[in-house]
């Protein structure tokens, strides 16, 4: 397990490495930086400005050199400053990882604890009324966007409460900010709750069908503890992998949800980077999700083995 | 009651209202809320050119002179002074001196003084060794030869020849006063002013915290305990942010007709505004580009264009006709409608097509043989809507277009390298007069004429109107320039756009501008009656 686990942490470095050489790579690519934006705001090009400019930001210097000033920099704690705000990054980007976190945790959570009961439901009822209920909602929940269902939930909510749920001002207190997060959640929950929902129907299914959960059965196991304890259990692989990517998409790919419901998280705050080229937040937003999307991965394999004891690392 | 005498019940009930609404003493405190529609790119007035700036950043700041924030037709005739209690021309017309105001403070504690203006109006000319990062309005201070103080409480502005219109642009909402002991870089993230709002902070995407300066020189204002913007890019929320009183106001001059129509409809009560704001859709065509560097074809091109399908399709009918100046009677220096109509492309929309499909026939064009282009413009829903509709109207002169959107960012890079054939963009003239809009769109050399229009004779008549004093004698001139303007095809304008604002019925005081978006928001004597 220790080899297993010193190989994983290289893995994960290199994986990292590569992320960060692609990151920034590709947003130089992309046409167009900092200054030629900057002056797009004013309506007018100054030529002789922007390149003062370009070279105060040291944009003029080869792309290797701001590679290794980067990662240097990164190495050091030092994210460097936000081309837009002219704030350190580390400053800008810290304040939002916990709302996105809210959000994606909540959205997981949601997820979980409504995809997971439901689908084993569905599976165990195959065929049933409920489970054409079910099967419909769940195909509902991926097939409804979330900006849409979003919209139509702050139109009832300022219709019929007259009041809207959205992200003015940092809530106060742990119910206010479960109200506040709870709604939006809820809108992106249900698309992942289908997708849990389907998924553990489809995987429960295959599980009922073996000869073990037959055997269970035969011996007079009750209902609850063959579906719950025997047959959950084994089905649930594929669902941890999936909510694991799930959370790890989460934690980036809420911009809909934040744009729609005012949420300033990381999303909204990446994508707006992007569009200004905000180097230093984008390379430094993306490696941040990057590193979670890794470690999540990491304790998704790790979870295999706590739920099948047969799954060893060596 | 007969329907008459009942209309006339009706009226003196509404005007006895409104007179209770206007002689209503102004309540202090309160936070007004207002959503923003973009974290701005930065706070510093003199940097930018967009009013997603000035709207927050307005009330920071004070000028020399100021437009009368409640007369919305801004004018020379509405400058009030500010933080000059007067001024006077020489006799020569080329020296303006402000009396100061004494005993103004900056938001920080120290004394405002005459060599502030001169930091400010040497950082704008590119005198001092602090420098803007950009300076979109540099020309508009071209015939500042120099700032002179004298003393503490008195400044000239020494002018190369006559130009009344000065005053006009000292006026404007773009031309604050900025503190010489704080350095252009951090007026950016944070400004400090000596207006009737300190700055708090902005935090990107999320909101603009100013709260009321009590040390404000005005006694008594503002009324107001702050302002609160906060940031919902998305449109579509942020109106219903509006109608479940989230916020206060929508973001002045931001909404369509249709959204207007949607608010009004959902909240009845709500005050709506529509109004010119000053800001034209114009096409751009690259004029040493062949074929467009033929003047027949660009007459021909222009004179393909219905304007009015423009504005009913684009704006349901809320949109004007005009030249590059905004048209009366909102606007003071427009075009008359008879003199518009004399235009070519600006009256009978068939025989003008049919005039310009003789043209492209004459150059070899046909509808066998098409002439294939490409309409570049901003991938964005204000600037790609008109240009569909342009695309529609230019298949009629035998011109067959296609759409080029371009990534926002990349815009004025792309025109500035003359890296398209004919374009579609936006114009947002920061003053109603005729030398910010000529000298920044028309001259030659200038850095926003984006189709290097240039015509050595016309600039004499530039400068002719600007040295103008004679208000009508300068007011035919301007007609004039800008009637000769669109003859020569320079940036043909498709229509002037009005646009929409929002306010609760609680907000007092609210005066929306209606021939500029740019100069009205200090908000100083709003007040919140609840």
């Amino acid at each position: 397990m220790g080899s297993y686990l010193i190989r994983r942490f290289f893995l994960m470095l290199l994986t990292l490495f590569g992320i960060s050489v692609l990151i920034f790579t590709m947003l130089r690519i992309v046409p167009g930086n900092i200054a030629d934006i900057v002056f797009d705001a004013a309506g007018m090009i100054d030529v002789a400005d922007k390149v003062k400019l370009e070279k105060d930001l040291g944009l003029d210097q080869p792309i290797a050199v701001q590679y290794v000033q980067w990662i240097n920099g990164l190495a050091h704690g030092d994210l460097g400053y936000s081309y837009v705000s002219e704030k350190p990054a580390l400053q800008e980007i810290l304040p939002r990882i916990p709302i996105t976190a809210k959000l994606a945790g909540l959205a997981l959570l949601f997820a979980i604890v409504f995809g997971v009961p439901l689908g084993v439901v569905s599976a165990v009822k195959q065929n049933s009324g409920i489970d054409y209920v079910l099967r419909v909602v769940s195909l509902s929940g991926l097939s409804m966007p979330a900006f849409w269902l979003g919209l139509l939930i702050l139109m009832a909510f300022v219709r019929y409460f007259g009041t809207i749920p959205i992200y003015t001002d940092p809530p106060q207190g742990f119910w206010n900010t479960l109200w506040l997060f709870s709604i939006p959640a809820a809108a992106v929950g249900f698309r992942s709750s289908a997708l849990v929902m389907r998924l553990t129907r489809s995987s429960m299914l295959e599980v009922l069908r073996q000869d073990y959960i037959r055997t269970a059965r035969a011996k007079g196991a009750s209902d609850p503890n063959i579906n719950y304890h025997h047959a959950l259990r084994n089905a649930i692989l594929p669902v941890v992998t999936v909510i694991g990517i799930e959370a790890a998409f989460l934690m980036g790919g809420l911009i809909v949800t934040e744009t729609v419901f005012n949420i300033p998280g990381v999303a909204r705050f990446l994508v707006e980077a992007i569009r200004w080229r905000d180097y230093p937040i984008v390379q430094n937003l993306v490696m941040f999700i990057a590193v979670v999307a890794v470690v999540i991965n990491f304790l998704v394999d790790l979870l295999y083995a706590v739920l099948d004891p047969r799954i060893k690392y060596s | 009651m007969k329907p008459n005498t009942m209309a006339l019940a009706a009226a003196l009930l509404a005007g006895l209202s409104m007179c209770n609404a206007q002689a209503a003493e102004p309540k202090h405190g309160g936070i007004l809320h207002i959503y923003h529609r973009e974290t701005p790119p930065s706070l510093s007035i003199h940097e930018e050119a967009t009013f997603s700036v000035n709207v927050p950043a307005m009330g920071i700041f004070n000028n020399l002179v100021i437009y009368d924030q409640h007369i919305p037709q801004a004018s020379i005739a509405t400058i009030r002074p500010e933080l000059a209690t007067s001024w006077a021309w020489d006799k020569s017309n080329t020296a303006l001196t402000f009396k100061l105001r004494s005993g103004v403070k900056w938001h920080d504690g120290v004394p405002f003084t005459a060599k502030d203006v001169k930091c400010t109006f040497d950082l704008l000319q590119g005198k001092s060794q602090d420098k803007f990062r950009k300076n979109p309005r540099k020309d508009w201070y071209e015939f500042v030869s120099d700032v002179t103080v004298n003393g503490d409480d008195e400044v000239t502005f020494h002018l190369k020849r006559p130009q009344p219109s000065l005053l006009a642009m000292l006026a404007s909402g773009y031309t604050p006063i900025y503190p010489c002991h704080v350095p252009a870089a951090q007026m950016r993230t944070h400004p400090i002013g000596t207006g009737p709002y300190k700055f708090v902070e902005m935090k990107q995407n999320e909101s603009i915290t100013l709260v009321k300066n009590p040390d404000y020189w005005k006694k008594g204002l503002p009324y107001l305990d702050g302002i609160e913007y906060t940031i919902i890019k998305n449109r579509a929320t942020a109106v219903l942010a509006f109608v479940a009183g989230k916020v206060d106001m929508t973001f002045p001059t931001e909404m369509t007709a249709a959204l207007v129509k949607d608010v009004k409809s959902q909240d009845p009560t709500a005050i709506c505004e529509i109004k010119p704001i000053n800001v034209n859709t114009n096409l751009i065509v690259n004029r040493d580009a062949p074929p467009f560097n033929n003047i027949e074809l660009r007459k021909a091109m222009a004179m393909a264009l219905d304007r009015k399908a423009f504005i009913d399709i684009i704006l349901q009918g809320q949109g004007d006709q005009g030249g590059s100046l905004l048209p009366p009677p909102e606007g003071v220096w427009g075009m008359p409608p008879d003199m518009l109509k004399t235009i070519p492309g600006y009256g009978d929309v068939k025989k003008d097509r049919e005039q310009a499909r003789a043209i492209m026939a004459k150059l070899g064009y046909s509808a066998d043989k098409p002439l294939k282009i490409k309409v570049s413009t901003r991938n964005l829903a204000t600037y790609r809507d008109p240009a569909a509709v342009l695309i529609d109207q230019l298949k009629s002169i035998y011109i067959d277009a296609e759409l080029e959107p371009v990534e926002s960012s990349q815009w004025f890079a792309k025109v500035a390298r003359k890296d398209y054939q004919v374009g579609l963009n936006l114009t947002g003239n920061g003053i109603d007069d005729p030398d910010q809009a000529f000298y920044e769109n028309y001259s030659c050399g200038s850095e926003r004429n984006y189709t290097h229009y240039c015509n050595k004779d016309l600039e004499k008549l530039f400068d002719q109107q600007s040295a103008e004093t004679d208000p009508a004698k300068r007011k035919q001139l301007v007609w004039e320039i800008d009637k000769k303007i669109q003859e020569d095809v320079a940036r043909p304008i498709l229509f002037h756009a009005r646009t929409g604002t929002c306010w609760k019925p609680y907000v007092k005081n609210m005066t929306i501008m209606s021939n500029n978006t740019y100069n009205g928001f200090r908000f100083e004597d709003i007040w919140l009656d609840k």
